[in-house]
């Protein structure tokens, strides 16, 4: 990450006075409280996930798995809700990501180009919405009326287009491309989907990567409340709504524990679900997380240099 | 004159024309802008009808400010209200966490770790909010949790926490602290990195320390970010909350932790009478408090700190 600036050695470090010595004895310590306060939370479930059931209900898992075992895992995969959801928020995630990313660019380049009348009054559209809205019942009775309801559109449609994502975009075609290109283009014969197409586009891949990202993680797969008013049918539901029923309201199916005669064990195995569920949940964003993380921060650094 | 005007518009006119393609791209989004955003407000003016299925928005009566008086008469007024502002001020009171974390990382030279720190930190973020809230009621459970292990420890009984109204709030913005501080970080980092090297090697040379570095230029270099970050985060604040603040929802914590917005989808969507107009009303006191406390805060911002959003 070359995040940071380089001044540090640029500048003499030799004689560091004795105050910044123990300054930054004490800032080191500060941030590795601050890491490990993070990190803690996110090993033990990780470790708990392995363990055994009776492990876990003993409360004897810290941040090593104990009697290392895979039964939450098992049990989770031969759970047909658990994939269902799985499935249904891949879907929602990919479709409605294309979907996002399509109108947001398609709205951005226009609202880029200065010399496209009445951009003002549409860019002032869309962030309008940032500060008021119709609010959920009006939006509802849209989406019902449209027929929507209970249909895996309404994963999908509402969620169009982000106003700040709109930014991003529009921050990043009028700071990337220069007006010269256009004319130039048009000079040439081009039409404006030609430049569009030819063009914009090819340049436009860092950000599309950005809205991929945005997108994808904070409007589809890590949401639960547009299926909470859209959808009733269960086999519609994403996984962030199968994993409220089982985290939160605790509602597990008797037949996902069947096999366990044992009263205890069983309870143990509840819980031991839910860690291997955490995990299963959070590891596809966080496999992504490493390769994107990059666009993450210069998607965070455009939104901000307006 | 009349000319000069005719030929304006008609090099206006001619614009527009050249530029039908733009429009065109446009067609779709400002579309889906008008049927998703712009017909639900003007839907929302059912708040002053007596909605019914059968007559439809326009069809139904109107009946005035009645539905609001309704809200500012019912018992769950005064709750919903304080709840509502009470939890997003202290959700506000928070932010000058991730500053410190970016300062702190910024003094960092090795950069092995400070990427790790960096990393380690946003990871959290992206855990989604029915995960986050799974692992509180696994954690601060009163049999199986932490918590409970640590108090058996001492010889206490186990708490409940996620059922205690007292610990609701503490818990709700201290674990969003530690779901966010590493993300939100990353703008102040990417700011700190703008700031003129020179500014640093002056105070070096004038035998500053690097407290007093942070404290006269890191500081004032991230103060405008900060404020726009805030008044921004001001008008989302009583949006956001819902999907944890329903999670966390108990039969115990009620009485804390029920907000305008969880309200207005139990009263609207959720409950055997479903009330639209009642509903949209809230919602509609709901965003005019938003934007109000938005405009607050920005000019609070404007003249304290000359830095504001408009």
């Amino acid at each position: 990450m070359s995040l940071m600036p380089s001044y540090e050695s640029n500048i003499n470090q030799v004689n560091e006075s004795a105050v910044d010595r123990i300054f930054m004895l004490g800032n080191t310590a500060f941030l590795l409280i601050i890491t490990v306060i993070v990190l803690l939370p996110l090993i033990f479930v990780v470790s708990a996930s392995f363990s055994s059931a009776e492990a876990v209900i003993a409360g004897k898992v810290t941040l090593w798995p104990v009697d290392f075992s895979l039964l939450g895992y098992e049990t989770i995969f031969e759970h047909n809700k658990v994939w269902n959801g799985f499935a249904n928020s891949l879907f929602y995630t990919f479709f409605g990501t294309l979907f996002n990313v399509t109108m947001t660019i398609c709205a951005a380049y226009p609202l880029s180009r200065q010399d496209l009348v009445g951009r003002r009054i549409i860019t002032f559209a869309f962030i309008f919405t940032m500060l008021f809205s119709g609010g959920l019942i009006p939006t509802f009775m849209v989406v019902r009326d449209l027929g929507l309801l209970n249909t895996r559109w309404a994963m999908i449609l509402p969620t169009g287009i982000g106003p700040f994502n709109l930014l991003i975009a529009i921050t990043f075609f009028r700071t990337t491309i220069p007006p010269e290109l256009h004319e130039a283009a048009r000079i040439d014969g081009a039409s404006d989907f030609r430049i569009f197409r030819s063009i914009i586009l090819p340049l436009a891949r860092p950000i599309i990567a950005v809205l991929t990202l945005f997108y994808a993680v904070n409007t589809h797969w890590n949401t639960y409340f547009q299926a909470l008013i859209y959808l009733k049918d269960q086999d519609l539901f994403p996984l962030q709504l199968v994993l409220r029923e089982i985290l939160i309201q605790n509602s597990i199916d008797a037949s996902m524990l069947i096999d366990i005669e044992d009263l205890v064990a069983r309870e143990g195995l509840r819980d031991l679900l839910k860690y291997s569920l955490i995990v299963v949940a959070s590891v596809p964003v966080m496999l992504l997380y490493p390769f994107v993380q990059q666009h993450f921060v210069k998607g965070m650094t455009l939104g901000s240099v307006k | 004159m009349k000319i000069d005007k005719r030929r304006r518009r008609g090099q206006l006119w001619l614009r527009i024309r050249r530029n039908w393609q733009l429009y065109a791209l446009l067609f779709l989004p400002v579309l889906w802008l008008l049927v998703f955003r712009y017909a639900p407000m003007y839907g929302a003016q059912i708040a002053f009808r007596q909605y019914s299925p059968m007559f439809g928005i326009e069809g139904s009566p109107w009946i005035g400010l009645a539905n609001f008086e309704r809200f500012y008469n019912s018992p769950k007024f005064e709750p919903v209200i304080i709840n509502t502002v009470v939890l997003s001020f202290y959700s506000l009171l928070v932010f000058p966490i991730p500053i410190i974390l970016a300062l702190s990382i910024n003094q960092i030279r090795s950069r092995l770790f400070r990427s790790s720190v960096q990393m380690i930190t946003y990871a959290p973020h992206f855990i989604s909010t029915v995960v986050i809230v799974g692992m509180l009621f696994q954690f601060m459970h009163p049999r199986v949790g932490f918590t409970a292990a640590l108090a058996n420890m001492l010889g206490q009984t186990p708490p409940n926490w996620m059922g205690d109204p007292g610990a609701f709030r503490h818990i709700f913005v201290w674990s969003g602290v530690w779901q966010e501080m590493g993300f939100n970080a990353i703008i102040y980092l990417a700011v700190l990195t703008t700031i003129d090297p020179a500014l640093h090697e002056a105070a070096v040379v004038d035998g500053a320390s690097r407290l007093q570095r942070i404290r006269y230029i890191d500081i004032p270099g991230l103060i405008p970010t900060a404020m726009v970050l805030l008044v921004l985060s001001t008008g989302r604040v009583l949006e956001i909350s819902f999907e944890k603040v329903y999670l966390m929802q108990t039969p115990l914590n009620l009485n804390v932790s029920e907000v305008i917005n969880t309200y207005v989808y139990k009263v609207g969507l959720l409950s055997p009478v479903l009330d639209f107009s009642y509903s949209t009303a809230i919602g509609l006191l709901k965003g005019l408090v938003g934007l109000l406390l938005m405009i607050t805060v920005n000019n609070a911002a404007r003249r304290l700190t000359d830095n504001s959003v408009w």
